[in-house]
């Protein structure tokens, strides 16, 4: 089944003229409305009138996630605020989150975009889809939701978090798409088995799973335990949210990129210089309908590659290879983006404790796990107990309230950490290579 | 200030009771034909939706509970096809299990609307920018805002509930200037700025809209003067709907019911006799409009007062005054229900026995507090700290897991909660309202 | 009538108690009394020792974190209900026990038991005033 025919099987020659199109439209926009982009593109050299084919976009420049911070809150918008309908949010690399505004109509292509990605994983009308993304600012509850309302299904805003009641709830409502991360359902399928319930009991169809990388052998273990067919989505909030490109259920190979909405290019990361289709190399994505917040030319820093033969799904929209790292040190754990130098951050901003730490990320339980090792020292030090505990439970806290990751912290005796060329290795990863 | 929707709002009683009857005429038998229970209820007490002549007949009709909602658990009192239903909630139970109710895109559609009405009664605009601190997910509080919010063309920051120090840093970044949550998170907010050096003025805060839970006028004057802002109450329940089944306009004398989609009666809790209007009683509503879940006489448990009397901001649906209590054991705690039986349920899972416990609570600055007080016996006693430290944490898991909310357990000696006639007293409430 | 206690903090890993005691020993320090208390993580090693400042020193050079805390001993009769009439005079005072350990003298008479108090002022104040024997350090030291 496709959910919009007429836009996702366009040739691809229309494809290209409907990008170059909205592309020139985009680049215009966002030299008259904002200002950043008008200076950015000054010192370029470049203006949106040079724009003669699509090939051309190489000549403009690149826009990063340290642009998104240099101009919080609201100063990449590109419409005034009150044509803003929706307000989101994603952690940046310190304090200040990345901020990403929606006009009505981009809420409205969202949802569009994401109930074409249900319908290209397999879902109808009929599903009762139980929503295990968390809600609130990060764009992935919200972003799964619109887009199963679109598509008519039965809405279960189930959100992160209990476990157990997730289950109960699955296997009673009859929920038959489960939304969540790869890790997640993994969770789930152990938390079924050893409540002693049997998979077979409920009525579990297809999962969508997103927002971290996930292994072909990880698929096959889901696919197995959950019995059902697990499809893996990609987007990310600087970008719209969930929904940017989703694998068919007829191939699950490769994910499908809306390229009516978004123009994929494959750079190399050290370069920045733009590779053919097929090299792998760091996903950059221009976004040629948004008008909240228009980016061009945005380094994902995820490593894929363009596949741009067709697909025996019949959509012509070129896929991305399914992600295998990233170009920069930021850890994904359980779905959540987490940079070091922001839990650095939270460790000096607590009286006493010195930036001596170390992340060991793990998987335990096929869940991703986070240890803070952090290094008592005279002044953080107490003879009795409950002192070191409040300690631990603070960092615990905080970094659950600044990052939405919960962790656990581990007090460490002083110089324990390896310090290898007097800087402490920051991250062990010690979870399953992809 | 502006009225969402004048034609139905300032409706003239007349014509509100003429179509009320319709549409209840209508509920009645749409009830009765596609939900079982609504069948057998109808069927036992002899009424059929022919005997509603005129509007009181509806005291004929049997009551719905919390109870039939849990022996009907999950589907058993929708009224449409599940194919039909594109939204789920649900609120928490007496017991383990959940209360869940169905939305139809209608559904949808009219609850966005109403939200729309009494936003814009609490003087919400398209040009406010409304940060929404309830919790999202199965609970209906933060959708119900959401989507009125975006109704009316707000611009929405779905910020859901937890860490005030960063919920401040956005209102300030982002220019909030609604904020909806419940009344005594926003006193929490206040301390906070007052703890962070900061004045009501450091945001952009102009309009409060406040409910999940009962609230003093007391309560009310503080948060308007150390927020700066004009604070309205609102209500709803699950059950019926969600936010939105009535909620104060500037005038804050009373809640509007939005009687062209709801008929409230009171009723004397311990006869289940209808009350005349004027008197103190609990609230029963039957839905209107619902097509996924409609209810017929829903038992509230909330105490109140009906006022018939015209508004001077022009509308004309009845007002009920703020909620005075419960006519059950339900707590309400952080803006969460809670039943002492769902903690007597998890205490017993992990002890394996009859337990012996105290729920005391509290107020900690304007945050509720709970504090489950669990005897130890040498089932649950370790000599080593750290597996008696994990057993606790085992315990606070698992309430958290079914109550939606953190409590804190604290281990107590044998037989130190007293008891009264062989039965513990289980709830110590020293929160003023 | 303080005395000092040193408390070390070490993780929960096989072979850390030994390097202290080996450390301590090395320097020649003897322990009087110690508590070990134990969480899942990590543990707080309190002793009292012959030479506080010496055994400090060896520690924090090898590495440790230490802290030195001032505690109380009392000396306590050796026979039923020797302990409870000193808990009964701080009841009856209002003054916590944040932690306690014991141990019993070499001849064998008397027990003496370590406490660290809420309010370690007020806690020599009144066990003095109620006639009970709060030890001065250098007695303890060298006991």
């Amino acid at each position: 089944m496709i959910w919009n025919d007429e836009f996702e099987t366009l040739p691809r020659e229309a494809i290209e003229s409907l990008q170059f199109k909205r592309l020139r439209q985009t680049l215009e926009r966002v030299n008259a409305t904002v200002p950043f982009y008008r200076e950015h593109f000054r010192r370029a050299g470049v203006t949106p009138e040079q724009l003669k084919s699509l090939d051309d976009l190489r000549r403009f420049p690149f826009t990063l996630k340290q642009d998104m911070r240099d101009n919080y809150p609201y100063g990449l918008f590109a419409v005034p605020l009150e044509q803003i309908v929706r307000i989101h949010a994603s952690s940046g690399t310190t304090g200040k989150p990345t901020v990403v505004g929606y006009t009505r109509r981009d809420i409205d292509t969202w949802s569009e975009l994401m109930a074409r990605s249900f319908v290209a994983a397999g879902a109808h009308k009929g599903d009762v889809i139980h929503n295990a993304y968390g809600y609130g600012l990060f764009t992935g509850g919200l972003g799964a939701h619109y887009g199963a309302e679109r598509l008519g299904a039965s809405v279960i805003p189930m959100s992160g978090g209990n476990t157990k009641k997730q289950i109960m709830i699955m296997q009673d409502f009859g929920s038959t798409v489960l939304t969540c991360t790869p890790s997640y359902s993994l969770f789930l399928a152990e938390s079924v088995a050893e409540m002693g319930l049997d998979i077979r009991d409920f009525k579990l169809r297809i999962g969508i799973f997103g927002a971290e990388p996930w292994s072909e052998k990880m698929r096959d273990e889901i696919e197995a335990k959950l019995n059902l067919k697990a499809i893996d989505i990609y987007g990310l909030s600087e970008i719209l949210g969930p929904g940017v490109a989703i694998e068919c259920n007829e191939a699950q190979n490769g994910l499908h990129m809306w390229e009516d909405h978004f123009l994929p290019e494959i750079i190399n990361p050290d370069t920045g210089e733009v590779l053919p289709d097929g090299e792998r190399g760091e996903l950059v994505i221009t976004t040629i309908t948004k008008e909240g917040i228009p980016l061009i030319r945005y380094r994902t820093r995820d490593i894929t590659r363009l596949i741009a033969e067709p697909c025996i799904c019949g959509r012509t929209h070129k896929r991305i290879e399914r992600l295998s790292g990233r170009s920069d040190d930021m850890l994904i754990i359980r779905g959540v983006n987490v940079f070091p130098s922001q839990i650095e951050s939270i460790l000096i901003n607590i009286e006493g404790v010195e930036p001596h730490y170390q992340l060991i990320v793990d998987r335990e339980e096929n869940l991703d796990s986070l240890e803070v090792q952090v290094e008592v020292n005279e002044r953080t030090f107490s003879d009795e107990i409950k002192v070191l505990q409040e300690l631990s439970n603070r960092i615990r806290k905080e970094i659950k309230d600044l990052l939405g990751v919960t962790c656990k912290v581990r007090l460490v005796e002083t110089k324990t950490i390896t310090r290898s060329e007097g800087k402490a290795k920051r991250v062990i990863d010690n979870r399953p290579q992809l | 200030m502006r009225i969402w929707d004048p034609d139905r709002e300032c409706m003239a009683r007349d014509q509100l009771t003429a179509l009320q009857f319709e549409q209840l005429r209508t509920t009645l038998e749409r009830a009765y034909r596609n939900v079982p229970c609504y069948q057998k209820k109808f069927l036992d007490a002899g009424v059929s939706a022919k005997d509603l002549r005129q509007l009181s007949d509806l005291a004929r009709f049997p009551f719905t509970t919390k109870e039939d909602l849990r022996l009907n658990y999950p589907y058993g009192m929708f009224a449409v096809p599940l194919r039909e239903v594109v939204r789920i909630h649900s609120s928490s139970g007496t017991t383990g299990k959940p209360t869940v109710v169905g939305y139809t895109r209608n559904d949808l559609n009219n609850w966005t609307e109403l939200v729309a009405r009494m936003m814009t009664a609490a003087g919400v605009t398209a040009d406010d920018i409304v940060h929404i601190a309830f919790g999202y997910g199965l609970f209906t509080g933060a959708f119900g805002l959401h989507y009125g919010a975006e109704r009316i063309g707000a611009s929405v920051i779905p910020i859901s509930s937890g860490n005030t120090e960063k919920q401040i840093m956005i209102m300030q970044d982002y220019q909030s200037s609604a904020l909806v949550c419940t009344p005594s998170y926003a006193l929490t907010i206040a301390d906070h700025l007052d703890r962070m050096g900061l004045g009501a003025d450091s945001l952009k805060l102009r309009v409060g809209l406040f409910g999940a839970e009962p609230w003093s006028e007391e309560m009310r004057r503080e948060i308007e003067s150390r927020l700066g802002i004009l604070a309205t109450d609102n209500f709803g329940l699950s059950e019926v709907m969600g936010p939105g089944v009535a909620g104060e306009c500037e005038y804050k004398c009373g809640m509007h019911i939005f009687e062209d989609h709801f008929i409230p009666e009171i009723i004397d809790p311990a006869t289940c006799e209808v009350l005349p209007p004027g008197s103190v009683g609990e609230l029963v509503l039957t839905t209107l409009t619902k097509e996924a879940f409609p209810m017929i006489r829903y038992r509230t448990r909330d105490i109140t007062r009906l006022h018939y009397d015209t508004c001077r901001c022009g509308r004309t649906m009845v007002r009920m005054e703020k909620t005075r209590g419960r006519s059950d054991d339900m707590l309400i705690v952080k803006g969460v229900n809670v039943f002492p039986t769902q903690i007597e349920e998890v205490l017993f899972q992990v002890e394996g026995c009859e337990p012996h416990y105290q729920l005391v609570l509290d107020r900690e600055g304007h945050m509720d507090t709970l504090e489950v007080q669990v005897e130890v016996n040498e089932t649950i006693f370790f000599d080593e700290m750290k597996k008696q430290r994990e057993f606790v944490g085992l315990v606070e898991k698992r309430l958290a897991a079914t109550l939606g909310l953190r409590a804190k357990v604290k281990l107590v000696e044998p037989a130190s909660i007293p008891r009264h006639e062989g039965k513990a007293k289980r709830v110590i409430d020293r929160r003023k309202t | 009538m303080k005395v000092e206690q040193i408390s070390i903090f070490i993780e929960n890993k096989s072979g850390r108690l030994a390097e202290v005691t080996r450390v301590l020993g090395e320097a020649g320090v003897n322990i009087r009394a110690l508590s070990l208390a134990d969480t899942s993580d990590f543990g707080i090693l309190r002793l009292i020792v012959d030479k506080t400042d010496t055994a400090k020193d060896v520690l924090k050079s090898k590495g440790f974190t230490v802290n030195k805390t001032e505690v109380v001993a009392v000396e306590v009769p050796d026979r039923p209900l020797g302990l409870n009439s000193i808990l009964q005079v701080l009841d009856a005072s209002r003054i916590n026990v944040e932690y306690m350990y014991a141990f019993v003298e070499r001849c064998g008479e008397n027990a003496v038991i370590i406490f660290r108090f809420d309010d370690t002022e007020g806690a020599i104040r009144v066990l003095t005033e109620q006639g009970v024997k709060v030890l001065v350090g250098e007695r303890v030291y060298c006991m």
